[in-house]
């Protein structure tokens, strides 16, 4: 099945995604020509698929692993909303998850 | 006579840099057109899965994909799979393919990578002819692998470098029987110091597997038929049966076709900082590069995803008419068993070794300086020390030792604070 994803881009551009429910949001992002690097493929070392959740998603997301936290700390454009998308498994429940690119480091 | 040719960017080498090389020239606003060729029957693709999650059969070779086929029509890029290119004319700006056909192009990008070393023993040649004898650089690779992916098969492994390691803690995870046979004194010898080959070497024996260094293959043994090989001979008079060989021992860059173009080449395509050639209408990015490293103060050809990126970017950039040099710091990573390696910088030269924690633990931090200077670390499941370290290792400034081996301070404080900065509005 199929969700929506409200995704704004780094020049602050408003997208509609559809994209299946499956794998991860990295992977969806990673598709558009405007997303994400995501340089070692979504194995959490490099932080290249950095994105700020909407807050009113931030609860329904499982929380951070301890090398996503690790990974996030160090990054010069962290905020609280901060994840890395390899690590968001996508979901039905997702359906209308809006996210942020993150500028690149 | 002037040439006159329609815009029209061709890229050579649908691997990771290539193809990250022709998205990259859309978002630099080149909408003209466009094509990656390949040799390979395959979209570009991620590497180094090839001897992790994929060789494992954990996925499927679509995740491979650097994107899938849809973004390629989205973005108007034309993709020639399955071709070579078997001449650049220069003069004439033609390619010619392994068909016989031509054509034109504005500007090239040359992103033809590399290919695994070959074994040079005699017996080499009769190896490759048969069905259980394998390197392992492309899916074609992996999925005559997998075949023989099972428990209980007995895999000899030869060179203890990434790949061959990678490989063997896959082979282990499904219940292969392996050796490794490293021709070196110590596994990593290039790239790492003692130290930690020593604590790979450990790692890996506890494992399972048989680590063989300072031993070279001499000659290999083939059953009846000649399908297979069924042994491998060792320094020393050894005789190991097999069930199945895969040899990783190196990459050589792919440099024939540009040196048959007459473009400088050097341990790579020779490139400068904005990855262009000594043709101003062709750049080049990837393994097959020699590019100059402010970083190393030399120039260096990498064998890194990394590269492939960021040196496709800056020769896309180049190529849309909007340079930007390349000056990274080089970076990389390697997954074994529970173990997650992640490097940045280059170690070779290096006078001191500096250990940050305990290797028993397997969590730990080594850095490498030189006159006092770090120029390499290397972080064992430290994923956040490894952020810092690589801003540490770009500041080319020297560290003391003992504050670097000192866990009660926290490695971020050495470093200074990172610029933490608002998204532009």
């Amino acid at each position: 099945m199929s969700i929506r994803l409200n995704v704004v881009d780094r020049n602050g551009g408003e997208h509609e995604v559809d994209t299946p429910a499956e794998g991860s949001l990295m992977e969806a992002l990673r598709e558009l020509d405007y997303g994400v690097t995501a340089i070692c493929g979504g194995m959490c070392s490099c932080a290249t698929c950095h994105v700020y959740i909407a807050p009113e998603w931030g609860g329904k997301l499982p929380d951070r692993q301890s090398d996503e936290t690790d990974l996030l700390t160090e990054l010069q454009f962290r905020q609280d909303t901060s994840r890395l998308s390899c690590q968001v498994q996508l979901t039905a429940q997702l359906d209308g998850l809006r996210v942020t690119l993150a500028p690149e480091e | 006579m002037t040439i006159e040719t329609q815009d029209h960017i061709y890229v050579i080498g649908a691997g990771h840099a290539g193809g990250e090389l022709a998205f990259a020239l859309r978002q630099q606003g080149y909408a003209g057109p466009l094509t990656v060729i390949g040799d390979e029957g395959h979209l570009p693709y991620q590497r180094p899965p090839l001897s992790k999650a994929y060789l494992k059969g954990e996925v499927e070779t679509p995740s491979l994909y650097l994107r899938q086929p849809a973004a390629y029509e989205k973005a108007n890029i034309s993709l020639i799979l399955s071709r070579r290119v078997e001449r650049i004319d220069r003069a004439s700006k033609q390619l010619v393919f392994d068909d016989a056909r031509t054509v034109n192009y504005s500007k090239l990008a040359l992103a033809t990578g590399g290919r695994a070393r070959r074994m040079t023993i005699n017996d080499a040649a009769r190896a490759e002819r048969t069905r259980n004898f394998h390197y392992l650089r492309n899916i074609d690779d992996v999925m005559a692998i997998r075949t023989r992916f099972e428990a209980g098969q007995r895999l000899i492994v030869i060179g203890g470098g990434y790949v061959g390691l990678e490989v063997a803690a896959s082979a282990i995870a499904r219940g292969v029987q392996v050796t490794v046979l490293e021709a070196l004194p110590r596994v990593l010898a290039r790239v790492t110091a003692p130290e930690m080959s020593a604590f790979y070497e450990q790692v890996h024996r506890n494992a399972g597997v048989d680590i063989r260094t300072g031993v070279e293959v001499t000659g290999l043994d083939f059953s009846a038929d000649g399908e297979l090989v069924s042994g491998v001979h060792t320094t020393g008079g050894v005789v190991l049966p097999a069930d199945f060989v895969i040899v990783g021992i190196g990459l050589l860059p792919n440099t024939e076709l540009a040196q048959a173009a007459g473009l400088s080449v050097d341990n790579g395509i020779v490139v400068d900082e904005y990855a262009v050639t000594s043709d101003p209408d062709i750049v080049a990015a990837g393994d097959c590069t020699s590019h100059p490293s402010a970083f190393c103060g030399r120039r260096i050809r990498l064998e890194s995803v990394p590269n492939a990126v960021e040196q496709a970017r800056t020769a896309a950039a180049s190529l849309a008419g909007k340079p930007k040099s390349y000056d990274t710091v080089p970076w990389f990573w390697s997954d074994q068993y529970d173990l997650k390696l992640q490097m940045t910088g280059l170690s070779q030269g290096y006078d001191q070794f500096v250990l940050r924690g305990v290797m028993g633990n397997k969590s730990f931090t080594a850095f490498y300086l030189k006159d006092g200077r770090l120029i390499a670390c290397d972080a064992v499941n430290r994923a956040q020390e490894f952020m810092v370290a690589k801003r540490m290792v770009a500041a080319c400034k020297a560290f003391d030792p003992v504050a670097l081996a000192d866990e009660t301070v926290p490695l971020k404080t050495l470093a200074g604070p990172v610029q933490a900065a608002a998204p532009p509005a």
